[in-house]
């Protein structure tokens, strides 16, 4: 009996296996499912903290006024932007996407990372450029991957890859204390930050039912399940709340 | 029944387990339980149970003790990110890490004891098992020559300036730069920049070998980076990384400093010098007092800012002057370092009831401690209590306070009571990138000979320090405290010392001629 439970699940497990190997799809690059919505906010915005950029005044050059922290930047239309949006759990265990032959950047501009949120693929490029020409070091306070903190004295870039899927790398310069990004490393496509009008597309999308996780470095995470088919467009909007 | 129908099935995942896993045979090898043992006993203490760096006694430590569950290691031969070789480990196991309160267990532990404990260790972080990491020790250069001529230093400052470590390390590397009071670690725990004038607390070494390797490799999980890929990227040679290495090891004594009892106050024709600039002290021995928490009385305090204080001193025959010198990332009260104390009061535990919860902007303090009196005859050394003394049996103190900027003179029944004394020292004080200069100055002799100690030339004089960083919300019990030593005033060299032999010399010849001339005269005698 007991034998012949452990052949039974031996058997299970492989024809699992073997099914989902033989059902291995390429990523669509075109066709697939949409899913896109809006990240709403409610409540009073917060005062962002002033950014005393004294001590750089190559940096303080680049504003006009008092430049703030990013922590929550609440656009125009009451939509909350840097929020990262991606492809939680879902897809089938074997599927594979190949990291971009090309970098995402991330650029030190004013004593401040542009993007101040940024996805990336498993083993593809990040390009970490000190457009400020002043000393700046880029710590990655990575958990799951291996963490790293060099310096860039000038102008110059700096790749670095990343092994693992983790969300949220934390980047941080620790000369400019009040300099942080986040980084999501995915090991599919399937991510967006929401932008200046609040919105954010995960294109390409195998049918499936998905997990969709929004991140906010100050407000936590949300979850929301959507089923696509085929090509079809689905709407999943999220609602932040100030706190 | 039971037993005998499992028992021998039982052991089947067991045999399949080991025949069909693929395990690393290194793996297989290492029998942890050796290691753990050493590590229940020695280290958790410090280190957690479970190697989280949250033992009992981890509150107190600034540095905290190493969390090891992320496989982050400071001091690495490895490149930044990279996991430690085990003879890095093994290194700082034997060693210990200098300006922390990790000690080394070379003599304590045997070399197999602290093997295993170093592969235990491992353990604690799944990264070590992960066979997909590269642990490769890099290839270190020998340096150049001519390391501690001017020309070298040249180019190895013009790099500290380039790359920009006086952002943290301040202009004159004593910690104190404009980034310094931002920095926290990984574990947002508050972290000091290396104060680079003393080596000899360098958690990786002090040598110039062991800083241009922490150039090289950083310091992982500190905001310390690595600065291999400037050469990578042609920003700077290997040589040139030398030269800052060799620089930065110019800041420091040739050799640590030892520990010596007495300070000798040569005695000057002329006034003592009252300023700490005087170029006088230049020619002056100094002698270095190492300072450690105050660990005794409540409340306690463990993470002391001051390390030690450097002290000379003169006299004329009439004032003593007694120069103090000691390396203070700030001149308290200092408003931009306020949120930096805060997060030392939130990290460090306080015993105090109730505990400081607000950063307050405290003076920066010094103490010198004499007794009241010298005991008279030879009724050998007897001190007071020197942790300034108790209520029947006071000690005489000066103190010397940054703001309001005074000297003043009192005596400490404990650490609780003060009493002021009329008579003071006169003090001056020059702040200087990270460095605090006091020249306190007052008559050898004075009138209020009971509470006053008099300072006799040829004596010696029981001398103790204490001092208080503002900035890190020192005040009161926190506080970094000496223990006794002394101060000896030395006697001019009478006259007589330098005549006598030229006398003894003469009156030597002069019998001599005398006796000669009398054996002459009578052999004469003889011959007419």
């Amino acid at each position: 009996m007991r034998k012949l439970g452990a052949v039974a699940a031996t058997g299970a497990v492989l024809a699992l296996a073997l099914a989902a190997w033989t059902r291995q799809p390429s990523p669509p690059a075109q066709g697939g499912g949409t899913i896109s919505g809006k990240v709403k906010f409610t409540g009073t915005k917060p005062a962002m903290p002033k950014i005393d950029m004294t001590e750089e005044p190559k940096c303080k050059a680049k504003y006009q006024g008092v430049p703030t922290e990013e922590t929550v930047v609440v656009n125009a239309n009451g939509t909350l932007a840097n929020v990262f949006v991606y492809v939680k759990s879902g897809l089938p265990g074997s599927y594979t996407a190949p990291a971009p032959a090309g970098p995402v950047t991330l650029d030190q501009d004013g004593c401040r990372y542009h993007p101040h949120v940024l996805g990336i693929q498993v083993g593809q490029g990040l390009a970490i450029k000190n457009s400020d020409g002043i000393l700046h070091n880029i710590k990655a306070k990575a958990k799951a991957n291996r963490p790293f903190n060099i310096s860039q004295p000038s102008v110059m870039t700096s790749t670095k890859t990343f092994d693992k899927p983790e969300v949220m790398v934390p980047l941080e310069c620790n000369v400019h204390g009040w300099m942080h990004a986040w980084l999501g490393v995915l090991p599919h496509p399937f991510f967006g930050v929401s932008g200046a009008d609040g919105s954010f597309t995960l294109k390409g999308l195998p049918p499936g039912t998905y997990t969709i996780e929004a991140w906010h470095e100050r407000y936590g995470a949300q979850t929301a399940s959507v089923t696509v088919a085929g090509s079809e467009t689905k709407t999943a909007d999220f609602s932040f709340a100030a706190k | 029944m039971i037993d005998r129908v499992c028992g021998p099935y039982a052991l089947w995942p067991a045999v399949l387990g080991i025949l069909l896993l693929p395990a690393p045979a290194s793996l297989l090898a290492q029998d942890t339980t050796g290691g753990r043992a050493v590590y229940v006993k020695w280290c958790a203490g410090c280190h957690g149970d479970a190697g989280a760096g949250d033992g009992p006694a981890a509150a107190y430590m600034l540095p905290r003790p190493r969390n090891f569950t992320g496989g982050l290691y400071k001091i690495r031969t490895t490149a930044s990110g990279q996991l430690p070789t085990d003879a890095d480990l093994e290194r700082v196991i034997d060693d210990g890490l200098p300006g922390s309160a990790m000690p080394g267990w070379k003599g304590r532990l045997s070399d197999t004891e602290r093997r295993q404990v170093m592969a235990y260790v491992k353990t604690f972080s799944s990264f070590f098992a992960d066979t997909s990491q590269h642990v490769v020790p890099l290839k270190f250069s020998s340096p150049p020559g001519g390391g501690t001529g001017a020309a070298a230093l040249k180019v190895g400052r013009q790099f500290y300036d380039s790359i920009g470590c006086r952002k943290c390390h301040g202009d004159q590397g004593r910690g104190d730069g404009p980034s310094a009071p931002t920095l926290k670690d990984d574990s947002d725990f508050p972290i000091f920049a290396a104060d680079l004038h003393q080596n000899w607390r360098f958690r990786g070494g002090g040598s110039v070998e062991d800083i241009y390797r922490r150039l090289r490799t950083g310091l992982d999980g500190t905001p310390m980076p690595s600065f291999a890929d400037l050469i990578d990227q042609k920003f700077l040679t290997d040589e040139e990384l030398w030269r800052l290495a060799q620089y930065v090891r110019s800041l420091s004594p040739a050799a640590p400093p030892g520990v010596r009892d007495v300070v000798h106050a040569p005695q000057i024709a002329g006034t003592v010098p009252a300023s700490p600039d005087d170029s006088t002290w230049a020619r002056v021995a100094r002698y270095w007092f190492p300072l450690v928490g105050q660990v005794i009385h409540q409340s306690r305090w463990f993470a002391p800012a001051v390390s030690g204080v450097w002290v000379q001193a003169l006299h004329d025959g009439k004032t003593l002057a007694l120069r103090v010198t000691w390396d203070d990332r700030t001149q308290s009260p200092d408003t931009t370092w306020l949120r930096f104390e805060q997060r030392i009061l939130e990290t460090v535990a306080d015993d105090s009831a109730p505990p400081p919860l607000k950063a307050e902007p405290w003076p920066d303090q010094l103490a010198v401690q004499f007794p009241r009196r010298l005991a008279q005859g030879s009724g050998g050394m007897e001190r007071p209590y020197f942790l300034m003394g108790a209520t029947t049996d006071p000690v005489y103190q000066w103190r010397w306070t940054s703001r309001p900027r005074r000297a003043f003179a009192g005596l400490a029944r404990g650490i609780e009571r003060f009493d002021t004394l009329s008579g003071a020292p006169a003090g001056q004080a020059t702040y200087d990138h990270g460095e605090w200069r006091l020249v306190l100055t007052r008559a050898l002799a004075t009138p209020d000979t009971a509470n006053e100690v008099q300072l006799e030339a040829g004596r010696a004089i029981p001398m103790a320090f204490f001092a208080w960083d503002g900035s890190s919300g020192e005040h009161g019990s926190r506080m970094a405290v000496s223990t006794w030593y002394f101060l000896a005033l030395d006697r001019p060299t009478p006259p007589g010392v330098f005549i006598s032999p030229v006398l003894a010399m003469f009156v030597t010849l002069g019998l001599g001629l005398v006796v000669v001339r009398r054996a002459q005269r009578r052999g004469a005698r003889h011959v007419s």
